[in-house]
């Protein structure tokens, strides 16, 4: 189903293309221009041509060493969030209930951490960990471990991983839950017959209908602890020391704490740069992957199941939506 | 064939680990501030609903629920309605740019809060937006315009075309098509976007603590700002926070039989 060339649709997408553009342009511009710039305080500004961005991807600097070892640490926390939220997001949606009122009620409560504010889930788990008041540093220091997060590098490094592993392993969970659900019956029927065990029917049919919604999970995952902020600033405020501060954390420490602006837009552009790169790896294997797919459905259109939205029965239409 | 062994067990430990912080927090916010810094206790053994009272009785800090909630609104109504008609012509049409202008909302979904903080600041300030719930509802848009396009877009590309080109030629104007036809159709897309909307813009903070200063505040301000003021009251504290946990569960339950493909974005 090719789609028509029709001009007239740019009619249709012009009031998004103003909302984002207001919101997204114009600071842009802003940040731009600060980055070349220095200022002394008092609405005075100084020249400063690519200075900043020298400075930063020079380790030796104050600025650029700041900039880089945040870097590192972001990029080490992406890769142990990542390591632990997918294989234990997969376990979690195979372990769906099949039905009855207990799907409903276990995706309830998946989701309850994703709806919870971000300093809330920093609040949470501030007083969960603490060793006088809160239950699990009490218990841990009870039988013997010396924990504390506010004192120990390491324990505050678990702390973070806990909490993020807490709050986000769910979105990995029920997008791949949502991806077995459109495995057609007819799959597992034909592997039984096949006698396949456990773990083939796993590698064979079930792995690779999750590879699109992996996909979505691994990127969705991978940019939000990139550019987390609001939860470790609350729980640790970025220490002990600087051992847990990111890049966000710096960046806002650059901008409105110092009001250093030229090196925080400076800042800004690169981590900026950093993740429209990633977003575009993204973009590119989803796009492709989406055109394997439509070749796939025209060889096998039977079994191909359709997209979600057409795979809601009719009577699920009804007005469940108005409340959101 | 379906799950795997120990299926229960998993479930029912990993729920466990969900809830437990949850409910440590629901604990706190029954005890008083004696009992939370004097003993360890498994559940309130004086119950008392004074922290509860004093956040519904004092201004300062029920109008941190309302303007969260204002903003909140206000957001998703924005965004729902411009992506709308934005997620028929991505589904629909090929047009000059397409592909690109998609993948530059796709990108400011993906921009961090904090580069945009300071630069926000400056642009509302400068049109006198500052410290009202539009400047939060409109730089929440940022990222909640091009998740909401996305999911739409999803679920419009659910719709056969065959129904566009039979209301077409049964003389149905566009905008009366687009209104009486295609949005009863992706009723569920538009629920579980506007969920999204919600959800993304009830959890935000940085953004939303920047462009405020008093009347705008919204709740999770007001909670940072009391637990550094007031030397730690932790029952006040908790109450705050079980509060704001239950505006999101209210939702889900609603949207419960959607999540899963809205999760997925409108494209398993």
């Amino acid at each position: 189903m090719d789609k028509t060339v029709n001009q007239k649709a740019w009619f249709l997408v012009l009031p998004v293309f103003l909302v984002v553009a207001f919101s997204a342009v114009l600071p842009l511009m802003t940040v731009v221009n600060y980055s070349m710039q220095d200022t002394f305080g008092n609405n005075q500004f100084f020249w400063n041509g690519v200075g900043w961005f020298k400075e930063l991807l020079d380790p030796s600097t104050d600025l650029g060493g700041r900039f880089l070892a945040s870097l590192g640490r972001n990029l080490f926390f992406s890769m142990v969030i990542l390591a632990i939220q997918v294989p234990l997001g997969i376990v979690i949606a195979l372990s769906m209930p099949r039905q009855g009122w207990t799907v409903a009620a276990c995706l309830v409560i998946l989701a309850l951490p994703l709806l919870i504010p971000w300093n809330v889930v920093g609040t949470i788990w501030q007083i969960f960990g603490r060793p006088d008041i809160g239950l699990m540093g009490y218990v841990l220091n009870h039988i013997g471990f010396d924990y504390n997060y506010v004192s120990n590098d390491v324990d505050a490094w678990v702390t973070v991983i806990v909490m993020d592993v807490w709050h986000w392993t769910s979105l990995v969970a029920l997008l791949c839950y949502a991806g077995l659900k459109s495995i057609p019956e007819a799959y597992y029927q034909a592997a039984q017959i096949d006698g396949a065990s456990r773990w083939a029917v796993f590698k064979a049919i079930q792995l690779p209908k999750m590879n699109r919604v992996l996909l979505i999970a691994v990127l969705l995952r991978f940019m939000d602890s990139f550019m987390i902020y609001t939860e470790p600033f609350v729980l640790t405020g970025g220490g002990p020391g600087n051992s847990t501060t990111f890049v966000s954390i710096e960046l806002v420490k650059i901008a409105l704490g110092q009001f250093d602006l030229g090196k925080a837009a400076a800042l800004s552009l690169v981590y900026n740069l950093i993740i429209l790169i990633v977003c575009w790896i993204f973009y590119t294997v989803m796009t492709n992957a989406g055109v394997e797919r439509k070749a796939q459905a025209e060889k096998e259109p039977a079994v191909e199941p359709k997209l979600a939205g057409a795979l809601q029965p009719a009577p699920a239409l009804k007005p469940k939506e108005g409340v959101a | 064939m379906h799950s795997i062994p120990g299926r229960r067990v998993i479930m029912a430990l990993f729920l466990i680990f969900l809830l437990l912080p949850i409910y440590w927090l629901v604990n706190m916010s029954f005890k008083t501030n004696a009992e939370i810094v004097s003993t360890m206790t498994l559940w309130p053994h004086s119950p008392t609903l004074q922290h509860y009272k004093r956040i519904f009785t004092d201004e300062s800090w029920y109008s941190g629920y309302i303007n969260s909630l204002e903003y909140v609104v206000l957001n998703t109504i924005i965004s729902i309605s411009v992506a709308l008609p934005a997620a028929y012509a991505f589904s629909r049409y090929r047009f000059l740019g397409d592909k690109h202008l998609f993948f530059w909302l796709l990108s400011n979904r993906m921009a961090p809060a904090a580069v945009y903080a300071l630069p926000f600041f400056n642009l509302y300030s400068a049109i006198g937006l500052f410290d009202t719930p539009w400047a939060v509802a409109l730089a929440h848009c940022i990222f909640n315009v091009p998740l909401a396009v996305w999911i739409l877009e999803g679920f419009v590309s659910g719709v056969p075309r065959e129904i566009d080109e039979t209301a077409f030629l049964d003389g149905y104007s566009f905008p009366r098509f687009f209104i009486r036809i295609l949005v009863p159709l992706i009723a569920s897309g538009i629920g579980v976007a506007a969920f999204f909307c919600f959800m993304f813009s009830w959890v935000e903070l940085l953004l939303a603590r920047t462009l405020t200063s008093v009347h705008a505040k919204p709740i999770a301000a007001i909670m940072t700002r009391t637990v550094s003021a007031a030397g730690m009251d932790w029952g006040l504290l908790a109450a705050a926070g079980v509060l704001t946990i239950i505006p999101g569960a209210l939702v889900i339950w609603f949207v419960r039989n959607y999540i899963a493909s809205g999760f997925a974005l409108g494209r398993v």
